[in-house]
This record gives C-alpha cells, structure tokens and sequence, in this order.
C-alpha cells in the first residue's frame, strides 16, 4: 500500500529548478531513502512533503492527503527531524521532550508515560536532566529524532540523520533508525551510500532535482549492471549526466 | 493552552541564558547605582532619583528587543522553528508565545528597578505600581521589535543592530542622560518622533502623579506599539512562509 506518492512535482527557487516532475512511491512500513550529492533536491523534496513549502506545480499524497490541499490533515500524520539538531539548546532533554507533548496537546499522565518510552528506546535516561545544547551532536540527533516521534507519526522523515557524527555516533544512530523499521513508514536523506545501503528497503537516487532511479540495491546494481552499490550509484548518476 | 506551551519554552530559554541576565537586569541596575553615586557627588536634576529610576526602566526595555530579536534568529537558524513549523502550532501561537514570554520578564524588569531604587531614596508610593502597568505599551513595543528584527536577520547581524545601535538609540533618544533641549535642533526632532522621550516622560509623569502629562505622552507610543505589532506579525509570517 502506497504511503507517499508525488506526482510531477516541481519546486523552483527564481532560476534555479530545485525538484523537477519528480514522481515516487513510497510503501506504507518500508524505510526509504532519498540519496544524492548536494544540491540533488533531496531536502527540498522533503520540505515539500512535510508542508513546509509549497511546490512550484504537481502534488503529492502523504497518507492519502494533498500537501497542497490539504496540509493540517498531513502535519497530523508525519513527525520531521530536521538537518540541523533543532533543540531547544537551554532545556534539559527531558523539557524538550515535554515540550512537543504538550504542544501536541498531550496529558500530564501521557506525557510521562511518553517521555519513560522514547528514553527507554533511545537510551536517553544518561542525559534526561542534562542541557540539550551541550549534548554532542550524536546525543542530540537522538534527542532529535526522539522529539519526532512524540507524536506517535505515521510517517517520520530524517533529513540527514547523521550528517557530521563520528564513526561511532554514526553506527550508534543507524541501530536506533533500524529499531523503527516496521513500526513507522520512513523516509531518509543522505549523501552517505553506505548509509543508504545500511538502512534502507528502498533508495531512490537524486540528481539535478530529478529522480534518476529507484529501488533495492540488488535491484539498482542489477540495472547498472555492477556488483556494488558505490559502482551502480556512480553509474545512474553518470547516466544521467 | 499550545501557545502557553511554547511560551514558556521562551522563558527558560531566555532567563537561563547568564548573559541576557547580566545584560537585561544587571545593567540598568549598576546605571542606576552608578548615576545615583554621581547625583550624591555632583546634584544633577536629571539625575534626582525619582526622575533617573523612571528613565532607567524605559532604557532596560531596550533588552527586550534584543532578547527577542535573538531568540527568533536562533530559532530559525537552528530549525527548531521549521520542525515546530510541522507541528500543530499556528502562526499566531508563535507570535504570542514570543510575546507573552517576554512581557513578565520586562514587567520583572521593571520592578526590580524601581524596588532598587527605594533604597537609593525613591519614594514608596502606589504611583509606583501605575508606572509599572504604564510601561507595558512601550515593553510590548520593544518585543515586537525584537520579533521584526528576528524575523528578518541573522543572529550576528541582530546583536549588532538591536545590542548596540537600539540601545544607543534608546539611551541617546530617551532624554535620560542628558536634556534634549540642550541639545535641540534635529536631534531634538527626531526624539520626539520616536517613542523612547514620550516612554521616559510617561513613567516620569505617571511617577509623580501627574495623569495630564502621561496622557500628552500615550498616544506616539500607542501607535508605536500598534504598528510595531502588526509589522511583527506580517515579518514573522513572510519568513514562516519562505521556511
């Protein structure tokens, strides 16, 4: 079943086309992710489909509804954590937790119960008390993400997860991610094949604003007709050229 | 009930932050120490404390454009106003949750100055509480401004246009630390173009009672207030628009 799908959409910044016609599909449950080089259209394209801008032409159906028509009823469905940490850098973890309970209107009992949840599930109890803002990036990715599932979303978008993390944040983050898998219909950007590679059901390769591909990894190394991904990533994209 | 939510958000962001509280209330505090040591040493009539206290509230406004003008460029750099975007908050949540956070701080502001002048000789009077409620017009001023100058610049460019060209306007403009009719001419014009005289005036008067001359003084902030405003509301709107 379908959980996301674009049609023709557009975005323009003056001259500059950012996502041209695009046209995608992503299933209900599977986690998909958008790979490009900078400037692809990956962070607009999500931009658009959390209402944040509105598309130049085309549509898209989030959940069955419009981003154009109908955005209140997609911000109901979809939880966002942006590229940049997006914290509240002087509350503790734990009030930026209770923060987005409470502008999402939740009890003092669901509250709780929501915040004992999210930090058993992303190891939050060490950093409950602590300073967002002086949390290492890895922390407040998690915190991020954490943030984005308050709302019990259907659809969580990940825009750069782990842009900036070491190694090990990195890996530490990617079990997290993985641990939604099934639960939550996701939708990732990266630049970081291996990422793509690690985590995804699907990927869908990005250039110019254009969607160039899109697929399993056995599927696009067998359309590129290689044996690795980095291989059929350099492929699709030089074909596209 | 939402709105509230963020606005207390607001509030703990700005009051743990140690240099908004060393700035926003230590500063017009020590001013007011300082000024008053100069009036004991060398009497200066502008400087007689019940005439300096007033003027120093309206100069410790200017912070709160500076608070909020800082906080809305953080928020937009940092995102957290585009993963709020995403969230059942409406424009006017945000615009009030700015607002409403700010406003307590200002009239805390405020009290601490005038409760700290009472020992430096001011009189306890219940004019005292009428200055303080006359004030809010000129706060919600300042924060609107803030609000403008958050919507449309960056965080570095706002601590150089609201932390020092505003306060030295308020400071120049307000007539606290000298007489503008000494000065005259354009200078003297354009103080009583703008608001920062007629506030500094308006706590003076109300100060002393004198309800005549607070009323002369209302008006230019009034609608200085009510412009302010709705350019806050209109700038902050754009910029949710183009996030």
């Amino acid at each position: 079943m379908q959980e996301i799908k674009t049609v023709a959409l557009v975005k323009w910044y003056k001259k500059l086309t950012a996502v041209d016609k695009l046209d995608l599909e992503i299933r209900q449950g599977e986690l998909f992710s958008l790979l490009g080089v900078n400037g692809a259209g990956k962070t607009t394209t999500i931009k658009m489909l959390t209402c944040l801008t509105k598309p130049t032409d085309g549509d898209a159906f989030v959940g069955g509804y419009s981003i154009t028509a109908q955005p209140a009823q997609v911000k109901r469905l979809i939880g966002v954590s942006p590229q940049e940490t997006a914290v509240a850098p002087n509350l503790s973890v734990k009030e930026n937790l209770e923060l987005i309970c409470g502008i999402h209107g939740f009890s003092k009992e669901k509250t709780k119960h929501k915040i004992q949840e999210l930090s058993g599930q992303f190891a939050l109890g060490e950093v409950l008390q602590r300073k967002a803002g002086k949390l290492s990036g890895g922390w407040q990715r998690r915190v991020s993400i954490a943030m984005a599932l308050i709302s019990e979303p259907q659809i969580l978008f990940l825009d750069e997860p782990t842009l900036g993390l070491d190694v090990i944040a990195r890996h530490d983050l990617w079990k997290a991610i993985r641990a939604l898998k099934g639960k939550v219909t996701i939708v990732l950007t990266t630049h970081y094949m291996e990422e793509a590679q690690a985590l995804s059901d699907r990927i869908g390769i990005m250039r110019a604003g254009r969607l160039l591909a899109a697929g399993t990894v056995e599927e696009l190394n067998r359309r590129a007709g290689t044996e690795n991904f980095e291989a059929a990533f350099v492929s699709i994209i030089k074909e596209g050229d | 009930m939402r709105m509230m939510t963020f606005a207390r958000r607001c509030a703990k962001e700005i009051l743990r932050d140690p240099i908004n509280l060393s700035f926003g209330l230590g500063f017009p505090l020590i001013l007011l120490l300082l000024l008053s040591a100069i009036q004991t040493n060398i009497p200066v009539e502008l400087f007689e404390i019940d005439r300096l206290a007033p003027g120093i509230t309206v100069f410790g406004l200017s912070f709160m454009t500076l608070f909020s003008a800082t906080l809305v460029a953080k928020d937009r750099e940092s995102a957290f106003l585009q993963r709020l975007y995403t969230t059942p908050l409406k424009g006017f949540d945000f615009i009030m949750g700015y607002m409403l956070s700010i406003l307590p701080i200002a009239l805390g502001q405020t009290v601490i100055c005038y409760l700290f002048a009472i020992p430096l000789g001011l009189k306890i009077s219940v004019n005292i509480l009428y200055a303080v409620v006359g004030i809010i017009p000129m706060a919600v001023f300042n924060i609107a401004l803030g609000l403008v100058c958050g919507s449309i610049l960056r965080v570095k460019q706002v601590g150089g246009v609201c932390g020092a060209l505003l306060t030295n306007l308020s400071a120049w403009l307000s007539g606290v630390w000298f007489d503008l009719n000494l000065v005259g001419g354009f200078f003297e014009k354009l103080a009583n173009v703008l608001p920062f005289v007629h506030a500094a005036e308006l706590e003076k008067a109300l100060f002393i009672g004198n309800l005549q001359l607070a009323a002369s003084h209302i008006l230019p902030i009034l609608l200085y207030c009510v412009g302010t405003t709705i350019a806050a509301i209109l700038c902050f709107l754009a910029q949710m628009k183009n996030q």
